[in-house]
């Protein structure tokens, strides 16, 4: 009794597209802000400080992204929060790309040349000049190919969220698969959309860090 | 209701949870296992004289690593049976993660091979040690030291991301969490509980990957 995969069902899957995309972009900005206070932390001048964010890049690294997700849904819920489901979900992946990018500019900020730092300071320049002028600019052009590449696992992660029922691309296939009984077809469909997200990122990716390694060598 | 915690009926169900960590590990170190070979297999395959092979094996690299672990195991739950193999889902689970862990395998064993200059290979024989040694000594581990914290990481990445295997209900320990959590509607002191789980078999296998790191390849290169 199968209507097959028509135009009806393609579009199910793109409006599904459009919140992994938009869980991607929000995860993708409040990683990228939190992330740059726990690279920052990361590298503090207080060992305290230190500590505290390698305790928490280790555990969003050693634990699974599926039950950070699990932990901060029921976990606000529990608090009393009466949250949508993808503003729930946004927070977990908020959480876990903060760490994963904070990991990522830290080795970036430790890439910059300790002399400049050292400059700077010798010529009378604060902390926050230090490094909003002249380590994070460098440490930026250094981390680009690995945060690109971690956008790719952060898209692919979003896929996740179906999982907690929320109906992103993942989800939404799932639908559809149970809906016209061709789950190899609407899978590959599915593969195939993410895969036209994901594969210009790599090659981004891999052709930024091909040119880094030119010119540093 | 206010916001109250009971943690009790977790510690109630903890050997099964427990149990559930040992179907992760097994998961884990199958899954590993049948990643190497793919991954090994793949080198082979990848350095091919024959290009559709080399194409291929590069299309099989880029479709795994720029898709989801879960669209990939839901098309195998399906794609398999299809291919007249009837496995159950620990199985089918197992082939994902191996097939998922061995793309990235590829990718690593491959800059591991590169990454031993030729001439290292020809002053071996120059100093007379025999191929077989000069495979076991002067290639093998000074590539496995180099890319041993990428394909450790990567191994303990295929751990947690075996979490995703039991939306096929295999069994490993969230699916036991979900059992566990269907049966008492406690979900946040199961999760909770099984995330403190998960994170202490990432550390248990990360302490043994850097013990066997340094009773092997902790030795001086210049």
């Amino acid at each position: 009794m199968s209507k097959g995969f028509g135009a009806a069902e393609f579009l199910f899957l793109l409006e599904g597209l459009k919140w992994t995309l938009l869980l991607s972009a929000v995860a993708f900005a409040g990683g990228g802000v939190f992330g740059l206070l726990v690279a920052l932390g990361r590298t503090a001048p207080y060992a305290a400080v230190r500590r505290a964010m390698a305790g928490y890049i280790a555990v969003f690294q050693g634990t699974p992204l599926l039950m950070q997700l699990f932990v901060a849904y029921y976990g606000l819920a529990l608090l009393g929060l009466k949250l949508p489901a993808w503003v729930a979900v946004a927070i977990g992946f908020t959480l876990n790309a903060s760490a994963f990018l904070g990991d990522i500019w830290r080795g970036a900020i430790e890439a910059v040349p300790r002399g400049q730092d050292e400059a700077a300071s010798a010529l009378g320049l604060h902390y926050g000049q230090r490094m909003r002028d002249i380590v994070l600019p460098q440490a930026f052009r250094i981390a680009q190919p690995a945060t690109v590449g971690y956008l790719v696992q952060l898209i692919k992660g979003t896929s996740l969220a179906a999982i907690v029922g929320f109906i992103e691309l993942a989800r939404a296939g799932q639908i559809v698969s149970n809906q016209i009984f061709e789950p190899i077809l609407v899978f590959g469909v599915v593969g195939a959309i993410y895969f036209c997200l994901c594969w210009p990122l790599s090659l981004l990716s891999a052709r930024l860090e091909a040119k880094f390694a030119a010119a540093t060598r | 209701m206010g916001p109250t915690l009971d943690f009790s009926v977790v510690f109630d169900a903890m050997p099964l949870l427990l149990w559930g960590c040992l179907g992760t590990l097994g998961l884990a170190v199958a899954g590993i296992a049948l990643a190497l070979v793919i991954g090994v297999l793949g080198v082979v395959t990848r350095g091919s004289a024959m290009a559709p092979v080399r194409i291929a094996t590069i299309a099989f690299i880029e479709i795994i690593r720029n898709t989801p672990f879960l669209v990939q195991i839901f098309f195998l739950f399906f794609a398999l049976p299809g291919l007249g193999l009837k496995l159950n889902p620990t199985v089918t689970a197992i082939i994902a993660l191996g097939v998922n862990g061995g793309a990235y395998a590829i990718e690593i064993i491959r800059g591991g091979v590169q990454s031993i200059p030729r001439g290292q290979t020809e002053a071996g024989l120059a100093l007379g040690l025999h191929p077989a040694q000069v495979f076991r000594l002067i290639i093998l581990k000074p590539a496995l030291r180099a890319i041993y914290p990428a394909l450790t990481g990567q191994f303990i990445m295929l751990t947690l991301t075996s979490s995703i295997c039991s939306s096929v209900a295999a069994y490993e320990l969230t699916s036991v969490a979900q059992r566990i959590e269907s049966d008492t509607f406690r979900s946040f002191e199961v999760y909770f509980t099984i995330t403190g789980l998960y994170l202490a078999m990432s550390w248990l296998l990360m302490s043994g990957f850097a013990l066997i790191s340094r009773r092997n390849f902790s030795y001086p290169t210049r």
